[in-house]
């Protein structure tokens, strides 16, 4: 990295930006987003994109004065946009993991929340190294869930889709006896819903870091590692300030940080 | 009641991003088919080599490959590339444009093989009168050629179009707010996916029921010039 | 570029290859017997089997294949009590039934056409030559028209298998993990994104042209009797 030159090269589409080599935050901030993760991120039927971590999001960047954008993206595709820079910061849900800090750069973690299967009541499915093994777990491609039944649970019949919610239709419909999934989403998605009566939480509560990581941060490049710094600040500030724990409180009713 | 739940306009405004797409990635086939098709006729072997091999790669791997190899493999691909020669590079793939680059880029391939085959199959003869009447190349090209090109490649050209309407679909998977993807949101909003998939099925099915009908008419007045013989 | 994860990922490959074969080669065994009825029933004077195998055919060369597979798998779920009432849902639950089902009735759209256009093009007088050697409907049909119109078919048929061959990889979408949901979960997990999507493309290319390969022997064959013309 001896050339400090930032090359735009033009392929279909240029994106330009002067210079994220001084420490002033980009103008705009561009925040990517899942927007099919509700409570924490979703979009409302008019297009706006609303949830707990875009609340929170909006929150940070007053406390940073910066003037701040937000863009959806396919969960596939989140972490290579990152890397191929389409937008500045992930606030998404995205879990600190050893994994990915090999790629992306984090803020520290702004909510974390135990990861525990779903099923039906009735059912007699038994979550253990055994019980797993018999039967069909549904859960979103590329995220910690996936990887945590891939390295533990080789031979579980294993179903990934490419939003969260395709796996609770598939649930509801009888595809697949398990989701696995973030204690909060399960009770947004399926446990509070009309149609989310007679399934339960079963199981312990999962929170390896090897898989779930330090709970969720800002993702950014690496080399835009000051952005992360900068929202680790805000925060700590929001933390302090009370601000957080009134957002937590209108999406959640309690707080979602977890552990200090 | 609204059988679409007020979803309705959600998937017209799909319905014109999907049209949109098709007709802008259609002009990019055709424009990449005549210029791949030029090459192909060309003298210089390594020109032809590389043509043959874009033609051959792109028959051989599915169109939802390529779209997920350049939008989500391309930037990450250039960004290894660049950063290993040092340099940092930004790359700002606007799904629309990577979208109808893709399929320009894929369906150029089958347009270049459409337009090869009608310049093939116009008589050498008429190369020839052309020369004999005194007129430019150029002017035989637009006045001579080309109407024929047109006519021997309307029913190629026309697949090509039924077949990338169809493609458009897949575009979805890389969020551009198309018909489909418009359709999958409403879906899975109102716990109704038969109803609305269906829905985006009938409007596929019209597009390519009128382009059906508007390529017949196409070609005959591409044609009028022919007699038919009696069969 | 991360050669690794790719060799790690090897024996997944392996196994997404075998899904996609299984799942083109069982949708083409079956679509191919399935279109000759379909391709009779187009030709059928009777208007309720001719509008019937018209609409049929219509919609699904007419809609896309990723459309289809959503209004099949995701619809089915949606009426799964209903479909559990009639004794279906054990096949409609399953990802893997519901991918061969709307594949192989995409392919019988499409090859009944072939056929269609292979038994149109028989020389009448052959028809008439065998029934003047006293053949009955079903032996002219098995032993003249049928031979005769696979040859005249042959290359539209490799085409479509080497469509279907691609076409398979739009069932990653239902959960499958055929050759492109295994390079995306790869992709995905070790963020290895275009080296996963260049392996997933060569695989593909090895089996397209693997099978044209085996294409052009059988066509060989199906001419053996037509010596001067077989190149």
């Amino acid at each position: 990295m001896k050339n400090k030159f930032k090359y735009s090269v033009a392929i279909l589409a240029i994106g330009f930006s002067a210079n994220s080599y001084s420490q002033d935050l980009p103008d705009p901030l561009v925040i990517a987003t899942e927007g099919a993760y509700p409570p924490f991120n979703y979009v409302d039927a008019s297009g706006n994109v609303l949830g707990f971590e875009v609340d929170l999001a909006r929150a940070m960047c007053e406390e940073l004065k910066a003037n701040c954008q937000f863009v959806t993206q396919d969960w596939d595709g989140i972490i290579p946009g990152l890397l191929a820079r389409h937008y500045d910061a992930v606030v998404g849900s995205l879990y600190i993991t050893d994994e990915r800090k090999e790629r992306i750069a984090f803020s520290e973690k702004y909510y974390q929340t135990p990861t525990r299967f779903v099923v039906m009541s009735d059912s007699d499915v038994e979550i253990s190294d055994e019980g797993i093994s018999r039967i069909t777990i549904g859960t979103q491609r590329g995220t910690s869930f996936e990887r945590m039944m891939r390295d533990e649970h080789p031979d579980a019949d294993l179903r990934v889709y490419g939003s969260i919610d395709e796996a609770y239709q598939d649930l509801q419909s009888g595809r697949v006896d398990a989701v696995i999934d973030d204690v909060v989403s399960i009770n947004e998605n399926l446990l509070s819903q009309e149609h989310g009566g007679g399934y339960e939480m079963r199981g312990p509560e999962f929170s390896d870091p090897e898989w779930f990581g330090y709970g969720a941060g800002v993702g950014v490049h690496k080399d835009d590692k000051y952005i992360a710094d900068a929202f680790s600040e805000a925060i700590r500030t929001i933390r302090e300030n009370g601000t957080y724990e009134r957002i937590s409180n209108e999406w959640f009713g309690f707080d979602v940080y977890g552990e200090q | 009641m609204d059988p679409l739940s007020g979803y309705g306009w959600m998937l017209i405004s799909g319905f014109g991003l999907t049209l949109g797409v098709a007709i802008s990635s259609m002009i990019g086939a055709i424009l990449i088919g005549l210029i791949a098709a030029s090459i192909k006729f060309s003298r210089i072997k390594i020109v032809r080599l590389i043509v043959g091999l874009y033609t051959t790669v792109i028959r051989g791997v599915p169109e939802l490959v390529l779209l997920l190899l350049v939008y989500y493999g391309l930037p990450t691909l250039i960004q290894d590339i660049a950063g290993n020669m040092g340099y940092q590079v930004r790359l700002n793939l606007n799904p629309f444009i990577a979208g109808i680059a893709t399929l320009s880029f894929i369906y150029g391939a089958f347009a270049c093989e459409a337009l090869r085959s009608a310049y093939l199959a116009i008589p050498k003869g008429q190369h020839e009168t052309i020369i004999a009447f005194g007129f430019s190349r150029l002017r035989g090209f637009v006045w001579i050629i080309a109407p024929q090109l047109l006519r021997y490649a309307l029913p190629a050209l026309g697949n090509v179009w039924l077949v990338l309407l169809k493609a458009t679909a897949l575009i979805s998977i890389i969020q551009l707010p198309e018909l489909m993807r418009m359709t999958d949101m409403a879906a899975r909003a109102t716990r109704q996916p038969f109803t609305f998939f269906l829905v985006a099925c009938l409007a596929y099915l019209l597009v390519t029921l009128i382009s059906m009908w508007g390529q017949k008419y196409l070609e005959q007045w591409a044609s009028k010039g022919i007699v038919r013989g009696a069969v | 570029m991360n050669i690794n994860a790719i060799i790690e990922g090897l024996p997944r490959f392996i196994d997404g290859v075998i899904i996609t074969v299984t799942y083109a080669g069982g949708s083409l065994l079956i679509g191919f017997f399935m279109a000759i009825p379909v391709a009779l029933m187009r030709s059928s004077r009777n208007r309720f089997f001719y509008w019937f195998s018209t609409g049929y055919v219509t919609f699904f060369r007419g809609t896309p294949l990723l459309a289809q597979l959503f209004l099949v798998y995701y619809g089915a779920g949606q009426f799964h009590h209903e479909l559990d009432v009639i004794g279906l849902w054990d096949f409609f639950r399953e990802p893997w039934f519901c991918a061969i089902f709307t594949l192989t009735l995409n392919t019988t759209a499409y090859t009944s056409e072939i056929w269609r256009g292979g038994l149109q093009a028989i020389p009448k007088a052959e028809i008439e030559a065998a029934r003047a050697c006293g053949l009955s409907d079903f032996q002219l049909l098995r032993h003249i028209m049928f031979p005769r119109a696979l040859g005249i078919g042959w290359p539209a048929y490799t085409n479509e298998v080497v469509y279907q061959i691609q076409a398979t990889s739009l069932v990653s979408v239902i959960s499958v993990m055929d050759i492109t949901g295994v390079a995306r979960s790869i992709a995905s997990r070790d963020f290895v994104y275009y080296e996963a999507f260049l392996f997933a493309a060569a695989l593909y290319l090895l089996l397209v042209y693997g099978f044209i390969a085996f294409s052009r022997l059988v066509e060989k064959k199906l001419h053996r009797h037509l010596k001067d013309t077989t190149t």
